[in-house]
This record gives structure tokens, sequence and C-alpha cells, in this order.
């Protein structure tokens, strides 16, 4: 594979010397190489789109109600139904997808960063410290996060910002595993010639963690990241579908799918909108993951040449 | 060995204690049983509450560690106490077993079997077109969440129930009319389990196949392999003898995994399903504020995930003979 592309390579380096392939585009030209991972890229655009765009340009808003329309089928007024109360489904699923959207992308941020810090900071520091790092997640690894979360946030009081809570849960419980496999990577890391120069030089253990071990374990934090997303809006959805996630005057499109699914053998549409928009979203989030895994895995083949 | 497996054992011991303890305060202090009756007409008056809730050591008024240690001695003593209403938990959780397992293990297997034949399969045709079709069909079954897929099962069977005007399909619950001739209880259980049961193979069998078309794609491309062929042995003896079979080791600790895990693995479909196992009540144990019922599932939970890790770790043990163990 590699004495195929070389020659090219160097040809465009001696060609035009500032333009150098770094590994940034590196990475990027694999990724688009990859088909599955770049509709999956335009998929996430088009709904982040449809979220925030959605609710000012569609005709129905969320609260409307349409007395000519109880839960009557798509047609050309709603084109995803309606509800039992006369509200659009395509405009609840639209305001419910911001909402996973949100819970989703702050979870994976918040729960790689802890995982981040924890992981490299319990190899790095090693001691007493690594050891009850270790423990506790191994504890958190074996509670069933799921009923924890559902138990605090069944009892948590309503209003406007109780979804918040529900992101600090999830990422509380989201983050053991990974920081296990960053402890690991750090472990190797730490004994490069860069960080023990860094060390020698009389530089901080935070800063020598942020600024040197970190960044070399980025190609995991973005995988890490992206999948995270998956899981977590899996975890709000399924959360919010039995009740527990988030509450009545908010809305979620686990919570949709909760309140179509009671009905879903006789009005399947109340179900079937935010069902698909929901695993269309996940589908695109994991055709993403993979993609960027394999672009930046400097092993993988599945990412053609170079 | 023995020492080993000891020390891990009393390890994940240590880890359970303090997982279900924390749960025990979690659920004590957050769940409030007191409001089970609050909106009970004609109004309960104070004393009988109380009366009641310190019958089942859940009265908020005593104070956390007496109520704590009560729990304690109880759990000790075999009894992991009672609902609000009085159902005791041992009962529930030894019955509720049962159903799990008979809706699981059928399920729970052949989706394992399939999916690492899938697996396997797969990588050997990497990149062909019934490589790219199985893969993505894995990735689309793995972003759908157990509940959209156990939904759109029933909306499928309904609708082919209305259009041709029998009951091939049921799914309700455990069983339902029996008929009138000989092993129809049979026919009549096994129909309830078809569905569900369908669920669990397509779920199981898709993240499987993931994991197996990794591992294969591994051991496929390793020295040992290409050793093989080199000496003259045919492509599929060499797949089977030497690939597929350091390719299933990790699998056997997955499978050892998920065998133990199974009982507590399948909320979402019983609750859709309405077969009133473990993943059934640890639901309704939270909606109804039963403290000692949602302690008791973490703790049975964590004892699967426990039983799981111990069972995987021996497999590895054995199967594995790069692992030594001083």
């Amino acid at each position: 594979m590699s004495t195929n592309v070389s020659p090219v390579l160097t040809e465009e380096v001696s060609a035009n010397p500032v333009k150098r392939l770094n590994r940034g585009r590196l990475t990027f030209r694999r990724f688009l190489r990859n088909k599955t991972a770049v509709v999956g890229a335009a998929g996430i655009l088009f709904l982040v789109l449809l979220a925030v765009v959605g609710p000012y340009m569609l005709y129905w808003r969320f609260d409307d109600i349409d007395p000519n329309a109880f839960l009557s089928p798509p047609d050309s007024a709603h084109l995803l139904g309606t509800t039992q109360a006369g509200r659009d489904v395509l405009a609840l699923t639209a305001r419910g997808l911001g909402k996973s959207l949100l819970i989703g992308f702050l979870v994976a941020i918040l729960s790689t960063s802890i995982s981040a810090m924890v992981g490299a900071s319990a190899a790095y520091l090693g001691g007493w410290y690594e050891r009850s790092m270790l423990w506790i997640i191994d504890l958190l690894l074996v509670v069933p996060s799921f009923f924890l979360i559902a138990i605090v946030s069944r009892s948590a009081p309503d209003g406007d910002t109780s979804w918040l809570l529900l992101v600090v849960l999830l990422a509380a419980f989201a983050w053991p595993l990974s920081a296990r496999v960053v402890r690991s990577l750090t472990l190797s890391i730490r004994e490069r010639e860069y960080v023990l120069a860094a060390k020698f030089m009389g530089l901080g253990a935070f800063r020598i963690i942020l600024r040197h071990i970190l960044p070399n374990a980025s190609s995991l934090l973005i995988i890490d990241a992206t999948l995270g997303v998956g899981y977590a809006i899996l975890s709000e959805t399924g959360l919010s579908y039995f009740g527990f996630g988030v509450h009545a005057p908010d809305t979620s499109l686990g919570t949709l799918i909760g309140e179509g699914a009671r009905m879903a053998t006789t009005y399947p549409w109340v179900f079937l909108g935010p069902a698909t928009v929901l695993v269309f979203l996940v589908l695109c989030v994991n055709a993403v993951g993979d993609g960027l895994r394999d672009a930046l895995d400097p092993n993988s083949a599945s990412g053609g040449q170079a | 060995m023995l020492r080993y497996i000891g020390k891990r054992l009393l390890n994940y011991l240590v880890l359970l204690y303090v997982a279900v303890s924390l749960t025990w305060i979690l659920a004590a202090t957050q769940l409030n049983p007191r409001g089970l009756f609050a909106l009970r007409q004609p109004p309960v008056p104070e004393s009988t509450i109380d009366a009641q809730l310190s019958l089942y050591n859940l009265n908020d008024k005593v104070p956390l560690a007496e109520r704590y240690w009560t729990w304690l001695v109880g759990v000790l003593q075999g009894n992991w106490g009672y609902s609000p209403l009085g159902v005791s938990v041992n009962d529930e959780i030894s019955s509720r077993m049962w159903v799990s397992l008979r809706l699981l293990l059928i399920g729970t297997i052949i989706g394992i079997v399939v999916g690492v034949a899938i697996g396997a399969w797969t990588a050997t045709r990497q990149y062909r077109i019934s490589d790219r079709m199985l893969t993505f069909l894995s990735l689309l079954i793995i972003s759908t969440p157990a509940f959209v897929i156990g939904h759109l099962t029933q909306i499928g069977a309904t609708w082919f129930n209305n259009s041709t005007g029998t009951r091939t399909f049921e799914f309700i619950g455990e069983s339902g009319d029996v008929g009138g001739y000989p092993l129809a209880w049979l026919v009549d259980r096994a129909q309830h389990l078809l569905l569900p049961t369908l669920v669990l193979i397509v779920l199981g069998a898709a993240s499987m196949s993931r994991i197996q078309r990794n591992l294969m794609l591994d051991s496929l491309g390793a020295d040992y392999v290409r050793t093989a062929r080199a000496k003259g042995l045919p492509q599929r003896r060499a797949v089977m003898k030497h690939a597929l079979r350091t390719a299933l080791i990790p699998t056997g600790t997955y499978v050892a995994f998920s065998v133990a895990t199974m009982f507590v693995g399948a909320t979402f479909t019983e609750r859709i399903f309405n077969f009133p196992g473990i993943g059934q009540y640890s639901i309704d144990t939270i909606t109804y504020r039963d403290v000692n019922g949602v302690v008791a599932v973490t703790a049975f939970a964590g004892v699967c995930v426990l039983v799981g890790a111990v069972l995987s770790d021996i497999l590895v043990a054995i199967l594995d003979p790069r692992v030594r163990l001083q």
C-alpha cells in the first residue's frame, strides 16, 4: 500500500513545500474517503439545523393546537400527523430533537473531560491516588447506573433547568470505562522523552498532563467523545421513555416516543416520527464515530491510501 | 489459581457491599415512600402512615443510620425487606427471576450464536457486498434503541394480524387464551415468546457480530494464519482451526458476562411485551417508591455482573495459555 503512494506524496511535497500534509489534513482526507461517515456528518448537520432553525421555519409551533385535526394521520397540513391533543408531530419532534442533541453533546463533552483528567492524572501521579481512583471506577462500573439515575431524576424538582441535573447525572456515570483506557494509554506516554524533559524543566503535574499528555491521547478522546454522544442520547431517551429523565413540561425525543408508544399499534405515526429521527440521529453519530476511528488510527487499513 | 480467584472474589464482595449500601442511602433519601399516601382519598391520618412505614422500616422520621442498621441486619439474615404496601421483596425477586430466565434464555443464546457466525463470516469477506450490507445492518440495529425495535415489531405484528384476520402474533404477557386442543398451552406460550425472543436475537446478534468481526479481522491478519496457509493448509481449515479458534477466546469472556447479566438485561423488552420479570420490576419499584425493592434489584444486578466478571476471569485463564497467574 505505502509503495504505491509515497512517490505521489513526495512529488506533492517537493512541488509545493508549504503545503505539507499535516496530521489534521491527513485525517480529514481519510475521513472524506469513508462515504458512510461523510453521509453521517451531513445527517448530523441537517438534524442540528432542523432543531435550531426548524421552530422558526415550520408552519406549526410545538404548542399550537389544531382543533380540526386530533390524531390525524400524516397529510399535507401535518407532514407527520398530529397527537391526541391536536399538536403537530413534526414541530414537537424538532423541539424534542433540540433537547436530546443538547443533552447528548453536553454529556459527551463533560464525561470525556472527566475521563481524560481522571485517567491521565491517575496514571501520571500513581500511588494511593491512582489506587483510589481505580477503585472508584470499579465501583461505578458495578452499580447499575440506569436505576440510580432514574431514582435521582424521578425525585428531582420539576422546572426549566431540571434537564441540567440529568446532564450531570449521565456524565457522572459515563466516564469510568474510558478513564481506564486513558489511564493505560498514559502509562506509556508518561515514559516518553518529551514528558520527562518537561518534568525535569520543572513543569507542574497539571501542566504536563494538559499540555503534553492529553494532546497525545487526543485521537482516543475524539473517538470517545463522538461515541459518547450516541451513548448519552440513547441513555437519555431510554430514561425519558420510562418517564424518568426529562420531565413533563420539557420534552425530548424519549418523552415523545414514550407518549407515542402507548398507542403505537393503533396510531403509529405519533411514535414513528420521533422514533425515526432518533434512529437516524444515533446512526449518523455512530457512522461518524466509526469513520473517525478509521481515519485517526495509523494502523487502520480501512482508510484506504495515505 | 484458587488464590487468584479468591483474591478477586474478596475484592468484588467489598465492591458489591459498598455499591449496594450507597444505593440504599440514595433510595432511602430520594424516593420518599410517604408520598405514596399523599394522594389517597379519603386522606390517611398521619399516625396510620407512620405506623405502616415504620412496620416496613421506611419511616423517614427514624434516623437514617438506625434504618440502615435494621435493613443490614435483615439482609444478613436473608430478608430483603418489604415494599411500602407490605409485599415481600424476596418473593417478588424469586418468582420474577424465573420469568426473566424463561424469556431470555433462548433469545440470548441464539443471539450470541448467530452474531458470532455472522461476524466471523463477514470478516472473511471483508469489503465485499455481503460484508458491507451486513455491517451496515448491524450498525443500524445497534443505533436503534430496544424500545423502538420492540414497538416496531408490535406495529408490524398488528398490521399482519389485521390484514390476515388471524391472531398469529401475540405480544402481551406470558400467556393468553389457551385453546382446547392437546398441548395448547405450549403453543400459546410459544406464541407469546416468539416476538420478544426475536427482538432479543436481533439485538444480541447485531452487537455480537460487530465484536466478532473485529476480533476475526485481527486474527485473520495474524502471522500464524499466514504460516498455516504457507505450510499448505487449505483456506477453510486455516480459517476455522487457526483464525476462528483464537478469535473465540475474547468472545468466551463476553459470553460469560452476557449470560450472567441476562436476568437484568432486558428491561425494555420485558416492559414492552409485558413480561413480569426482573427488568419490569426494577422500573416498577422506582415508580412506586419501593426503597427495599430498588436496593434488592440493584444487589441482584450487581451479583450478576460480578458472577459474570469472575466467570470471564476464570474462562480467560483457562482458554488463553498466554495468561499466567502467579
